[in-house]
């Protein structure tokens, strides 16, 4: 059993196994993960995270193999986290995106880790935010968070990830999907991958489209770049408009605005987490609160106004 | 008309009577009987079933289109299947004293098993070979290996079938370049190069290059082939392993059946003319549990290949579509528990074969189902086929089976449902999409899941696996590898790699690294490498650099 | 979960089969694919902090193969990882892969339940 205090050295001093023990210990919630997390976070802040988003079999993993190897000829260290969706029912996964890495699986500069949704409604879990905070502080230049691309996730993406790729694939009729609120709003490239399948040059059209049809005015529009991760063609060019875009985003200020809005979302998250924890912790089993239950669904009683009254009494007796 | 309205009558009155008032009494074993490929099985079959079949266009004659009840005329009354047991291990030497016991006892063709790195392409001394070195099959790492493989059997007097995929061209080279040795003209050569890489993307696993260079290695074959060595098959498209990976029959033909379209439209497209070397194509089935369905295979396969051939792909000679077959008994249903069972099992998947109409016969050893066959058990193997061959009169008429009123019911069902895959593997864009994508991998695994739910659950019986079970000792050894033979083989190697004229065996390496680059047929290249005692690693080791390797798509 | 395909070996049946079982199961499983190193595994293992490694091989090659893979693991210090295989695996050889680490061997006819059973009896989580 390694203390809280090893883990951290070791994340530290890249020690490979205490990243992977401390990762492990985040997911089971251990108290030690807590603590290392509080010791860890001054060391964070360094990385540029990208997160790769979109719809299965548009070739995400692929895609990060191929940028994986890019960046490491520009000597960068990569970091990987590779989200799955855990059944709700069993909690059980197949955690498949490891096995389209293999080329790096003896790099020392390629950290590369798996992780499930476990429960967590939608595609990034809390889990995740916190893992990609460790390989940080680990010292990983760069970060690649490959998410399930759902839903909810691509939105939860934007809130860790300082650039957001959206990926597609030609022909694949997904008309909705890009106009699917949310999509339009978090990426910050997006990438037609298997370039050579036809209707490529006509996806790259309709993304371009929607661009035209957004009313906003942003500064950075979304370059739409095609990509064959089998062949390697376009990810040079990708992996430069990855560099592009950070030197941007600190150039315009927006790395700051964004760190400062990711820190009181953050906060917030957190806060708000613990108090709903505190509550159910103190609700949970009590007799009066399951009386109360039942009154409501007896419509004897509101649920609003027994909110009000449980909340009162709750923070009335933290303040005693 | 009548008469089927009468017969229709008949059989419901026979239901509602006579079966009523049995199954009243006692219900049948299952509600609903299917058979392993999920193929309804009814109570009977009767004339009703098979009405519709229009003999002639249907059934017609053994050697003639469509070719149902066989490729042959004189079938097994002019000559029996060759009887060809697969085999190979530990070193080309020891291997050769296989072949040669196996010869003496009867066997009528020889078929070789290579071990991982050679059909992986890589030498006995490369760290990826390390503890694989004669495990599955004999090492070959250079022509001598296959001198040596063999010594004292003469290329003109038997055929030789090769389970060699991704580096095919280069023992076919090195079997050439014995064949010179020993006086043999490459023309008089006969055998078999399985070459069928489509389905080690889809099912084995052993594959080198990616999908677009392995195509080209496959017609610059065909095209070589089809000029120098009319005797040789090349190709054996292969439905076994992907039958032993999980999938059901339908699908072995379906899938089977796909990956032969590809190369033939890949060997037109690379400017071959169909006839040129269709006839020379071959295919390789798996013989399993299911009797009846099993024997409808192989005839429903004969007839779709036929019709697919002339149909599709317009062939003008009746050779071309006609489906030659190789059938092992399948390895899967071996048990290591109670193994003499396994002689049982076997025999019936043998027979199946027979009715079948196999061209080529390997059945399995009792021992097999956790090692490579001891001596003993290879030859009770063999007196399986020869008992079969000679005490059973089967093999005295053609087609026996055919007019069942069950089995042609099946191999329309099995043909009309394998249509229909490959239907829609046409519309993804033909069977290498279908793999690109992983379509056929999955269908693959989703069968393998059902059947091994079902065995657990045991609404599938395996006798002595899961029910009649016995607390046993083992009762006999495994074969054991020579646990030298990797050493031997790795000295032997640097041996020869001091000994040959290394200058020119990097020319002849020189010359193939440009020939891959360009258009060129890359056998005479190949044949130069191997003359000169250019190892299969070396050679190999160019074409991954020329041509990358493969990686599978993730298919969970 | 890692379920891994050691060496040369390209029969998969298998390993998916028991990959897909134990997601069924509840649990989180990686599979690797197939040609891997033991060095390929153990840094597999070791990066995502599994708590078991199933080896699957039908070659014959692992008894070159197993040991390699618990000395590498050994030496990282991960003896606390539950390691188990299955594939074609003669009997005579099952108990100098034991010494070697690896806790059971499933052999032909051992059901699915019964691997999710012992795993999750002997795993240390």
């Amino acid at each position: 059993m390694l203390s809280v205090t090893e883990l951290v050295k070791g994340v530290l001093s890249g020690n490979r196994r205490h990243l992977a023990r401390l990762i492990s210990l985040i997911e089971n919630e251990d108290s030690q993960a807590q603590e290392a997390l509080v010791k860890l976070y001054k060391h964070t802040g360094k990385a540029h995270v990208i997160g790769v988003t979109g719809p299965p079999g548009s070739g995400k993993s692929s895609l990060v193999t191929k940028l994986t190897a890019e960046f490491r000829k520009r000597s960068k260290t990569i970091g990987v986290l590779c989200v799955d969706p855990s059944s709700p029912f069993t909690g059980g996964a197949l955690l498949g995106d490891r096995i389209r890495m293999q080329e790096h699986s003896l790099d020392d500069n390629v950290y590369v880790r798996s992780m499930g949704t476990r429960g967590h409604l939608g595609g990034l879990s809390r889990a995740a935010s916190d893992a990609i905070r460790v390989i940080d502080a680990f010292g990983k230049d760069i970060i690649f968070v490959e998410t399930v691309g759902t839903g909810q996730s691509e939105v939860e993406i934007i809130e860790v990830a300082h650039t957001v790729i959206v990926t597609d694939v030609p022909g694949s009729g997904d008309d909705i999907q890009a106009i699917k609120a949310g999509i339009m709003e978090i990426a910050d490239i997006f990438v037609v991958n298997k370039s050579d399948y036809p209707g490529a040059d006509k996806k790259v059209t309709e993304i371009n489209t929607m661009l035209d049809l957004d009313p906003r005015e942003r500064v950075w529009r979304p370059p739409v770049l095609l990509t064959n991760s089998r062949t390697g063609e376009g990810i040079a060019e990708l992996a430069d408009k990855l560099m592009e875009h950070f030197n941007y985003l600190k150039e315009s200020g927006l790395l700051e605005q964004k760190g400062l809005q990711r820190s009181r979302e953050e906060l917030q998250s957190i806060m708000k987490y613990k108090l709903t924890q505190e509550l159910s912790h103190k609700l949970q089993g009590k007799p009066e609160y399951e009386k109360a239950i039942r009154m409501i669904a007896e419509r004897k009683k509101d649920p609003y106004t027994v909110a009000e009254q449980l909340i009162a009494e709750f923070l009335l007796s933290e303040i005693r | 008309m009548k008469e089927r309205t009468k017969l229709s009558d008949a059989i419901k009155n026979w239901e509602d009577t006579e079966v009523k008032s049995t199954v009243e009494r006692f219900p049948e074993r299952q509600t609903n009987f299917k058979t392993v490929s999920g193929l309804p099985v009814k109570r009977l079959y009767t004339p009703y079933d098979v009405a519709d079949i229009d003999y002639h266009q249907k059934l017609g004659f053994p050697g003639v289109y469509p070719f149902t009840r066989g490729v042959q005329p004189t079938g097994y009354r002019g000559r029996l299947w060759t009887m060809r047991q697969y085999s190979g291990f530990a070193t080309a030497s020891e291997t050769n004293r296989r072949f040669r016991f196996l010869l003496e006892q009867g066997q009528t063709g020889l078929s070789v098993a290579f071990d991982l790195p050679t059909q992986i392409g890589y030498d006995s001394d490369h760290e990826l070979a390390r503890g694989e070195v004669g495990k599955v099959g004999v090492a070959i790492d250079t022509l001598e290996d296959m001198e040596l493989l063999f010594n004292e059997i003469p290329l003109d007097k038997v055929s030789t079938s090769m389970t060699i995929n991704a580096p095919a061209a280069v023992l076919l080279a090195m079997y050439i370049a014995v064949g010179e040795k020993q006086g043999v003209s490459m023309e008089k050569l006969r055998g078999t190069i399985q070459n069928d890489l489509l389905k080690e993307f889809a099912a084995r696993g052993t594959y080198i290059f990616p999908p677009a260079p392995s195509m080209r290695l496959i017609t610059d074959i065909f095209r070589f082939c089809s000029e120098k060595m009319p005797l040789f098959n090349t190709i054996s498209i292969s439905g076994y392993h992907i039958r032993e990976a999980g999938s059901t029959a339908i699908q072995e033909v379906a899938f089977t059946l796909a990956n032969g379209i590809a190369y033939v439209t890949a060997a037109i497209k690379a400017g071959l003319d169909v006839d040129s070397f269709a006839s020379r194509l071959s295919f390789f089935f798996g013989a399993t549990s299911e009797f009846f369905e099993e024997i409808a295979k192989f005839r429903a396969a004969r007839r779709l290949w036929a019709r697919i051939m002339r149909e599709r792909f317009n062939a003008k000679d009746d050779r071309s579509c006609m489906m030659r077959f190789h059938t092992q008994t399948a390895g899967y249903t071996l048990t290591a528990q109670q193994p003499d069972n396994n002689i049982v099992r076997v025999t019936l998947q043998a027979l199946q074969a027979v009715l079948g109409g196999t061209q080529s016969l390997h059945t399995n050893s009792r021992d097999e189902a956790l090692s490579l066959p001891t001596e003993q058990s290879v030859q009770i193997a063999l007196r399986t086929q020869q008992i079969i061959a000679h005490e059973t009169g089967v093999t005295d008429t053609l087609d026996p089976i055919a007019g069942s009123y069950f089995v042609e019911s099946l191999t329309d069902e099995i043909e009309r449902k394998s249509l229909e895959y490959i239907e829609k593997i046409d519309q993804m864009g033909g069977a290498t999409v279908a793999i690109e994508n992983g379509f056929i991998q999955r269908e693959i695994h989703n069968s393998a899941y059902d059947y091994q739910t079902s065995v657990d659950m045991k609404s599938r019986i395996v006798v002595g696996m899961n029910e009649f079970v016995v607390d046993e000792e083992q009762q006999f050894a495994y074969l054991r590898v020579n646990p030298l033979a990797e050493q031997e083989q790795i000295q032997r190697l640097k041996e020869i790699r001091s000994h040959r004229k290394n200058d020119v065996v990097k020319r002849a390496l020189s010359a193939l690294r440009i020939a891959a680059k360009s258009d060129d047929n890359l056998m005479p290249l190949i044949l130069d490498a191997v003359r000169v005692y250019a190892t299969l690693g070396e050679i190999c080791s160019v074409l991954r650099d020329v041509f990358g390797e493969y990686k599978a798509p993730d298919i969970l | 979960m890692l379920v891994a395909k050691p060496g040369l070996d390209g029969h998969d049946r298998g390993a998916k089969i028991v990959a897909r079982a134990l997601r069924d199961a509840g649990m989180e499983v990686i599979y690797t694919g197939l040609r891997q190193t033991p060095e390929m595994v153990v840094r597999a293992a070791l990066d995502e902090g599994v708590h078991c490694i199933g080896l699957s091989i039908l070659s014959g090659a692992h008894n070159a193969l197993f040991p390699r893979i618990m000395e590498l693991l050994k030496a990282e210090g991960a003896d606390d990882i539950l390691v188990v295989g299955g594939g074609i695996i003669p009997e005579d050889d099952i108990p100098d892969l034991k010494e070697a680490g690896i806790s059971e061997i499933f052999g032909p006819g051992t059901t699915l339940q019964e691997i999710i059973e012992y795993i999750r009896s002997n795993v240390k989580l």
